[in-house]
């Protein structure tokens, strides 16, 4: 990584160094992460791409911190929260305060509406709901869907409930979102205009940001793609096109 | 924080009201089960009360009149009037049978009394009191006859000439209020063809027609048609003096029993409503475990349609204590909404029923925290299932 590529200032986004994953044990054991080092700046969007059954699901549940890896470490902003174990004893706080998650559909909940979708995570780590509802509007104006802050989910296009999707990744101001195949059911307009707020966002918010993908569309938007190969992960320049 | 359980209400509440609705159908019936078994023991408190009497006093080693059948001659009141401490006594009957009227057959007690005494009908709503000896009748207004109706009991017309209220059998029948020896009559009345074919072998017997013996065979004749027995005998009992006080010695010395109000009440809810009472408790107890069920079914089915929400919820950090509240909120809204519309219905149709139903506010609010308890109850499955989501689950692969 090279901090001129990200205009990153100082410190890490997030770093994994060595980390390994195995499932089970004995003779049926099953090593899903062998070797993965992965740095990504603040205000960096890398492509994490891999084929089917190569560890990448593997590797964004071990980073979200919804199961554990076996070995290494993981350092999120200045702090170690995995070093052959979890240094974080309350890892929903993590997940809630520090990870952003965007899916592949945006699993928006059907029965908030979007700005109290976006407002929960606040709300959940306490903020009061006035607060929480003030930085939603914030990010929602950021994504340019304030027009649709008391609408429901399912009146929404696909590409403005993805944004909103980002807008709750972001409502926390976590260090790191954690995007799974973000642009996989969109024509290539809309992909390249959810990775351009990505983009946007990451620079605007200092988040680094991994994109999860299979999608050709997308690939030639990132400077730095990190290949996983039978649990390995390789970097690789990307070519790091202007979209914004 | 926002509601999450009170969002989702509002979000698909087409589906909740009409879940809510159904739920509150099935705790309107609960309600009115229990306004039922309510209403047979008011019914039998009312009886108690209304017919005036501090004891009852019935043949020996029975439960008479109300349990079981009683039979007594008509002149033991008069002693009974002699004893210390009964201020009044008087004979009546009780027959249960179809009186007539121009719209048909009505089922009423038909109750013999004399004027003036215990037994009498404490107020009326319509009308006046008997003032003849025979063939005028005080009737319910349950019965739905009307003042100046003639109605027609065994072989006699009666005129109606007043209207009582809430004056009703232990089992719910309407009463009717006859002179006593009109009451003596009809229920020991046989048919003309009986009483013909009686005088017939009455006569052919030699030693009850000896012409020797003017007079004789009309004597026996006429004790074979009439009758002087009666139910029950009320007593009334004097100031300064218990009933218990005044039973005692009835049940020594007459060789009759003697029930106060409370031991004529026990008999009533404790032996002759009983069956029913352990019938309808069946009833609550099925219709509770149906209740139940669909609840739980209900909040099951309708956690498992969230799942991936719930998945992404746990993923974004919410604490298992808010998902399951919110199941449990959700669980307890659908209570609230069924026993809204439950305590509605049952408040709406208990006048339609044949018998009357009595609502108890205790027993409301009995059956408000009842329905909580089986709700909260209920969640416990969904609860379960939505904690044993795996917040990985929101994540592909």
């Amino acid at each position: 990584m090279s901090p001129e590529n990200t205009g990153s200032t100082a410190g890490f986004g997030i770093r994994i160094e060595g980390l390994r994953k195995r499932y089970g044990a004995g003779d049926a054991a099953v090593d899903a992460l062998k070797d993965v080092n992965m740095i990504v700046a603040p205000g960096e969007v890398v492509g994490l791409v891999g084929p089917s059954g190569s560890g990448k699901s593997t590797l964004l549940k071990c980073l979200g911190a919804v199961i554990e890896p076996t070995a290494g470490r993981m350092t999120l902003g200045e702090e170690i929260i995995y070093d052959d174990g979890w240094r974080i004893p309350d890892l929903r706080a993590l997940r809630r305060d520090r990870i952003g998650f965007v899916f592949q559909a945006p699993y928006l909940i059907p029965f908030l509406d979007v700005i109290d979708n976006v407002a929960l995570l606040p709300m959940l780590a306490g903020r009061p709901n006035h607060l929480a509802r003030t930085r939603a509007l914030e990010l929602l104006a950021a994504l340019e869907v304030t027009h649709r802050a008391k609408a429901s989910p399912s009146q929404l296009s696909g590409g403005e409930q993805q944004r909103v999707a980002i807008a709750r990744a972001l409502a926390n101001q976590p260090p790191v979102i954690l995007a799974d195949e973000p642009t996989a059911p969109l024509d290539s307009e809309r992909a390249l205009g959810v990775m351009r707020i990505l983009n946007r966002m990451a620079q605007q918010y200092r988040t680094a940001v991994i994109v999860v993908t299979h999608d050709e569309k997308i690939m030639p938007t990132f400077r730095r793609i990190y290949h996983i190969r039978d649990g390995k992960t390789y970097e690789e320049a990307g070519e790091g096109r202007d979209i914004s | 924080m926002i509601s999450l359980a009170g969002r989702d209400l509002l979000h698909s509440w087409p589906r909740f009201v009409l879940t809510g609705f159904g739920l509150g159908l099935l705790i309107g019936v609960t309600l009115s089960m229990a306004g039922i078994y309510r209403g047979m023991v008011d019914d039998a408190q009312a009886l108690l009360v209304n017919s005036g009497a501090d004891l009852w006093v019935v043949q020996k080693d029975t439960l008479g009149p109300y349990a079981e059948a009683s039979s007594l001659h008509d002149d033991i009141y008069r002693s009974l009037l002699s004893l210390p401490g009964v201020a009044k006594a008087a004979n009546v009957t009780y027959l249960t049978m179809q009186v007539r009227h121009d719209k048909g057959d009505v089922r009423a007690m038909v109750v013999g009394f004399e004027a003036g005494q215990p037994g009498e009908p404490p107020f009326l709503i319509a009308g006046r009191y008997l003032t003849r000896g025979h063939y005028e009748a005080l009737a319910d207004a349950k019965t739905g006859f009307r003042l100046g109706e003639r109605i027609q009991i065994r072989r006699h017309e009666y005129t109606v000439v007043g209207l009582t209220q809430r004056m009703v059998s232990s089992g719910g029948d309407p009463m009717v209020f006859i002179p006593m020896k009109d009451a003596q009559e009809a229920q020991f009345l046989k048919d003309n063809e009986a009483i013909r074919n009686d005088r017939a072998r009455t006569a052919a017997n030699p030693a009850l027609n000896r012409p020797g013996i003017p007079g004789l065979l009309e004597a026996v004749q006429a004790s074979q048609s009439s009758n002087h027995n009666v139910n029950a005998v009320l007593v009334q009992v004097s100031a300064g003096m218990t009933a218990e006080e005044v039973a005692a010695p009835i049940r020594r010395w007459r060789h009759l029993q003697a029930y106060t109000q409370d031991e004529m009440k026990e008999i009533l809810v404790a032996k002759l409503i009983a069956t029913s009472a352990k019938q309808i408790a069946m009833f609550l107890v099925i219709l509770a475990i149906v209740s139940a069920a669909i609840v739980a079914f209900i909040i099951y089915t309708m956690t498992l349609g969230k799942l991936r929400e719930i998945a992404v919820l746990k993923l974004i950090g919410t604490r298992n204590r808010t998902i399951a509240g919110m199941i449990l909120q959700q669980a307890l809204g659908l209570g609230l909404i069924g026993f809204i519309v439950g305590k509605t219905v049952a408040t709406l149709w208990a006048p339609i029923f044949p018998k009357y139903v009595l609502l108890e506010p205790g027993d409301a609010v009995r059956g408000f925290v009842i329905v909580m308890v089986i709700c909260a109850l209920a969640s416990t499955l969904a609860i379960r299932a939505a904690l044993r989501v795996d917040p990985a689950t929101a994540i592909g692969g």
